[in-house]
């Protein structure tokens, strides 16, 4: 978008994200009412999840749990003890006139999202992060609206950011981040085609150099990470727009349309809704005690982050390979175990490109993730170590890790059957040495007199006589040894 | 000779049909005919479950036969007040918004009442959502006091205290948010109980005031409000704010003896306009305690002026927010010719509420509108803690409190001007709900007209025992004894 950048020469961009995840709890925020994605509508509710009178919530204690993992590992200060508070408006996906949530006392503040940028860990502070319950969800269908309630009730954590990102980009990384924070954790699944996950970003403009914040504007229902970066580019570039022609940017909230991809207001603030927040007397103050927060502490595995760090410093992985590894756990657990299994056998680094290369490659062409690998990790670094030990070359490995893949035979199991370990033997690879370069005296001719190209020939057709197993560097020696230069 | 089956305490007569004197379904057949009979005039019940009761007594009979162990309360009839969500009746909490509800479900007190064997008659009226002192904003119809059926019996648990005053049931259940238990027991010579908040759970009752509400007996005898309270008190999952605390004996309580008893009595309770006959009854009830041994002590609860401006803060802020859900979609009644969304939230809660309930949502909207929490809502929460603070003051010095239940007996329909003038009428029994200590109201005296006085006993959190023990005592010395009302049938 060459547009914007020029736009952008004389504007800095302010972006705050609040994100909502869904908490990955069998049971509802303040029922046992069960969660689910896609049962049929309004399966999954109860005569609270109704809204119905004589009902009181019960707060689920597993959803505290989950919200103080992500607490922990975004490094918020935790409360010990907080409020419910009622968020008030009228709408049917919302059954009792009010939201259950957090206002004036957050579970965790003053926490910060790592976030990996060009390489590097680049933190953004995050303002927040509260506990609330779901809405449910409404569709409209000609004169009528459906209301299904099957998503009233689940819980939330809402996460908010500082205020501080420049840039479309760097909020898409930060969506991505979160993403792969929840997902490690098991905090949760965080689809956001099933809506797990979900979006609304305040956006501002203001000239370079100043420090006093634009008027924002709020964009709703940006519910992918390429909608994320395009909402975001879309609204800055309509406001530096705006403000460039002498006009004000109005506060309001935005609806964005992937489809027209384009956003338009949906509510204005100055009218917005008066939600009378006041602390929920149905629910006493939530309490997190030391016992708590050591249980939690206790779970917290290594963060992504961390271990991106770590296979750059101790394995000296690129920070691609790392930041792809680390992009599920189930990956990074994968390719931990794998370096594990033969201590000191194989580096990292080879281990990581055949997982990147071959694993993966064959993993995409059969539709699968690695959770579903027919290949153990211990599998994998036999093969490799099969190669960087000598006993088989890199090109027969492949054969081998493609054979194993296949059908779960042991790599070694594979090489002894198929005897095509490595010929490493000089002697025997200077007599094939011989009868190649006799066999093709013209070529070796051509070649003495500065034919370079021939040399690839020569070592096709030492393979060839070997099938393949030859060693290539000892042949490739003899090769220049036999032809004389 | 044994008394009429109706005026059978509930401790008699779960007694009678325990031992076979009484068959649980001659009872029932027994009130029936009797509501039958007389409610068109009282006017307590909104629903009567007939073929429910019918049922549930023949399956009383039925284990009493076989030999089974029965309940503490097996076939006792019970009133509940419409505030109680009942699975299969229609719940309407005595307003047209939710008229036609039939609940999926039981309140736990329900739940509680018919596991002790308890027949629920049917459903007695009040005022809308528990919001009125004389069950004159039923929504529904007038429930006359039993003692002079131009007077209103009270509220809002007045459909409750006319039912257990006329004999209509042998006990019943209401709520309390800011003396709906106490001041209908007082005006037609009840038992009112109103147990610590927290005692009882409040899952399946109606929400008028969360943090004031507590479910409790309305009963003819102290003992009868002990046997209730011992069946539906106790700790609940399904309500957060229930109190995980043992539930004692209460009935073991009643032993009688107030010697050595501290009773404080608070003077700024007495300062106010209070009716002469009234304060003569609660003099007396003071003497009498002294007679038995107790002692009288003068406290003072300094902050009692301004409970009933912070009540009415606190209760209409909460019911703003709780009576947020009633919109006709899901339950209730949708108004007809709505022309969008929004047009269908103002017709159906336009038409739905009463005055009063719509007077209280605006109050309560006010006080919690952005900018505005802290100087109403808060600063009520702050006044409240004083007011707790009061009696945990006095209860260093004193076992039990006793004040007037209302300032006067009970009034003529229609006979107070204003809203203001009706609140006002409230200003013993609020300070209770806004502390969340115990408190009941039990007769203790009557009128030259004729018409019940109540004292009110608050006690420490907890602490219901003391006072059962305590209101037991004045009602075996200055209660009403075998006095019947006026207005019924004996």
């Amino acid at each position: 978008m060459s547009n914007l950048d020029e736009l952008l020469e004389n504007w800095e961009p302010v972006i705050g994200l609040e994100v909502h995840v869904q908490l990955a709890t069998k049971s509802k925020a303040f029922s046992s009412s069960a969660v689910k994605f896609g049962a049929s509508p309004n399966s999954l509710t109860d005569p609270l999840v109704l809204g119905m009178p004589g009902t009181l919530p019960q707060f689920n204690q597993h959803a505290l749990e989950l919200a103080l993992l992500l607490g922990v590992a975004t490094e918020s200060k935790i409360r010990a003890r907080c409020r419910f508070t009622r968020k008030h408006y009228f709408y049917p996906d919302q059954p009792k006139g009010y939201q259950i949530s957090q206002y004036d006392e957050p579970l965790c503040e003053d926490g910060h999202m790592n976030l990996i940028v060009n390489g590097q860990i680049h933190r953004v502070p995050l303002t927040r992060i509260h506990l609330e319950e779901d809405a449910g969800k409404n569709t409209h269908v000609g004169a009528f609206s459906h209301v299904d309630l099957n998503r009233a009730g689940v819980a939330l954590v809402e996460v908010v950011s500082a205020p501080v990102m420049h840039s479309s980009e760097e909020a898409a990384e930060f969506m991505r981040s979160l993403h792969r924070l929840v997902r490690w954790l098991a905090i949760s699944e965080a689809d956001m085609e099933k809506g797990q996950m979900r979006c609304d970003a305040n956006v501002s403009v203001r000239r370079r150099g100043e420090d006093r914040l634009g008027t924002r504007t709020e964009l709703k229902n940006i519910n992918s990470f390429r909608f994320v970066q395009n909402a975001i580019e879309h609204e800055i570039a309509r406001q530096i727009r705006l403000l460039e022609t002498g006009e004000r940017i109005i506060q309001e909230t935005r609806l964005w349309d992937a489809d027209l991809g384009a956003s338009a207001p949906m509510r204005s603030k100055e009218t917005a809704e008066d939600y009378r927040y006041f602390p929920d007397p149905d629910l006493p103050p939530l309490v997190v005690d030391g016992a708590l927060m050591g249980s939690i502490l206790k779970s917290l595995p290594e963060l992504p982050t961390q271990r991106f760090e770590r296979y750059i410093k101790q394995h000296g992985l690129s920070p691609d390979d790392a930041r792809t590894l680390i992009s599920e756990r189930t990956l990074a657990d994968y390719f931990d175990a794998a370096e594990q299994a033969h201590p000191g056998q194989a580096s990292g680094r080879t281990l990581a490109n055949w997982m990147l290369s071959e694993l993966l490659g064959a993993l995409n062409a059969d539709g699968k993730t690695i959770d579903g690998t027919p290949m153990s990790a211990t599998t994998l670094s036999d093969l490799v170590v099969l190669v960087e030990n000598g006993t088989i070359s890199g090109k027969i490995g492949k054969e081998i890790f493609e054979e194993s893949y296949k059908t779960g035979e042991a790599p070694a199991a594979i090489v002894e059957r198929r005897g095509v370990q490595q010929i490493s033997d000089e002697a025997a690879l200077w007599e094939i040495v011989e009868q190649v370069v006799a066999a093709n005296a013209k070529q070796a001719e051509a070649f003495a007199a500065g034919k370079d190209g021939l040399f690839g020939f020569f070592v096709g057709q030492v393979m060839k006589l070997t099938q393949g197993r030859a060693n290539p560097v000892i042949t490739s020696d003899l090769l220049h040894k036999r032809l004389g230069r | 000779m044994s008394p009429p089956t109706q005026w059978l305490s509930a401790t008699e007569t779960a007694a009678k049909v325990a031992s076979g004197e009484l068959t649980a379904s001659r009872i029932v057949d027994h009130y029936l005919a009797r509501i039958a009979n007389i409610d068109r005039e009282i006017g307590a019940y909104l629903v009567v479950s007939s073929d429910e009761a019918r049922r549930a007594a023949q399956e009383i009979d039925q284990a009493r036969a076989a030999n089974q162990p029965l309940g503490p309360l097996a076939g006792v009839p019970i009133a509940l007040k419409d505030m109680l969500v009942t699975k299969g009746t229609v719940t309407t909490a005595g307003s047209k918004i939710l008229e036609g509800w039939i609940p999926p479900y039981d309140g736990t007190v329900v739940e509680k009442l018919r596991a002790a064997g308890a027949i629920i008659l049917g459903k007695v009226n009040c005022d809308e959502f528990g919001m009125g002192s004389s069950t004159e904003r039923s929504a529904y119809k007038k429930t006359k006091n039993p003692w002079d059926t131009s007077r209103v019996p009270g509220g809002s648990s007045g459909g409750s205290a006319a039912a257990v005053a006329a004999g209509l049931c042998a006990a019943s259940l209401g709520t309390d948010t800011g003396g709906s238990l106490r001041q209908p027991a007082a005006f037609c010579g009840c038992v009112g109980f109103k147990p610590t908040y927290g005692r009882v759970s409040r899952w399946g009752v109606v929400a008028f005031a969360s943090s004031l509400d507590q479910v409790g007996p309305l009963t003819r005898t102290v003992r009868d409000a002990a046997l209730m309270l011992e069946v539906i008190a106790g700790v609940d999952p399904r309500d957060s704010t229930s109190l995980d605390a043992p539930v004692p004996k209460y009935t073991d309580a009643l032993t009688g003896d107030v010697k050595g008893l501290r009773v404080g009595v608070p003077h700024e309770y007495f300062e106010g306009t209070i009716d002469d006959e009234v304060r003569a009854a609660i003099e007396k009830t003071k003497q009498a305690l002294v007679e038995r041994g107790a002692i009288l002590v003068e406290i003072s609860l300094p902050n009692t002026a301004h409970a009933l401006a912070a009540y009415y803060i606190v209760a209409p802020a909460e019911a703003s927010s709780n009576l947020a859900r009633y919109d006709g979609i899901r339950f209730g009644k949708a108004a007809a010719g709505a022309k969008n969304l929004y047009d269908l939230y103002a017709r159906s809660r336009g038409q739905g509420f009463g005055p009063e309930v719509k007077r209280r949502i605006m109050l309560g909207t006010y006080a919690l509108r952005s900018g505005y929490y802290a100087a109403y809502y808060k600063k009520a929460q702050q006044i409240r803690t004083l007011i707790k603070r009061d009696f945990d003051n006095a209860f260093q010095h004193v076992d039990v409190i006793l004040t007037p239940t209302t300032p006067t007996a009970a009034f003529r329909f229609n006979s107070k001007a204003s809203p203001l003038e009706m609140y006002l009428g409230d200003v013993f029994t609020l300070s209770c709900n806004l502390a969340g200590i115990p408190g009941m109201s039990v007769p203790c005296g009557i009128t030259i007209d004729g018409l019940p006085i109540g004292v009110q006993l608050l006690g420490k959190p907890l602490d219901e025992a003391t006072l059962l023990r305590t209101g037991g005592v004045i009602e075996a010395v200055v209660g009403l004894g075998a006095r019947r009302p006026g207005g019924v049938p004996a």
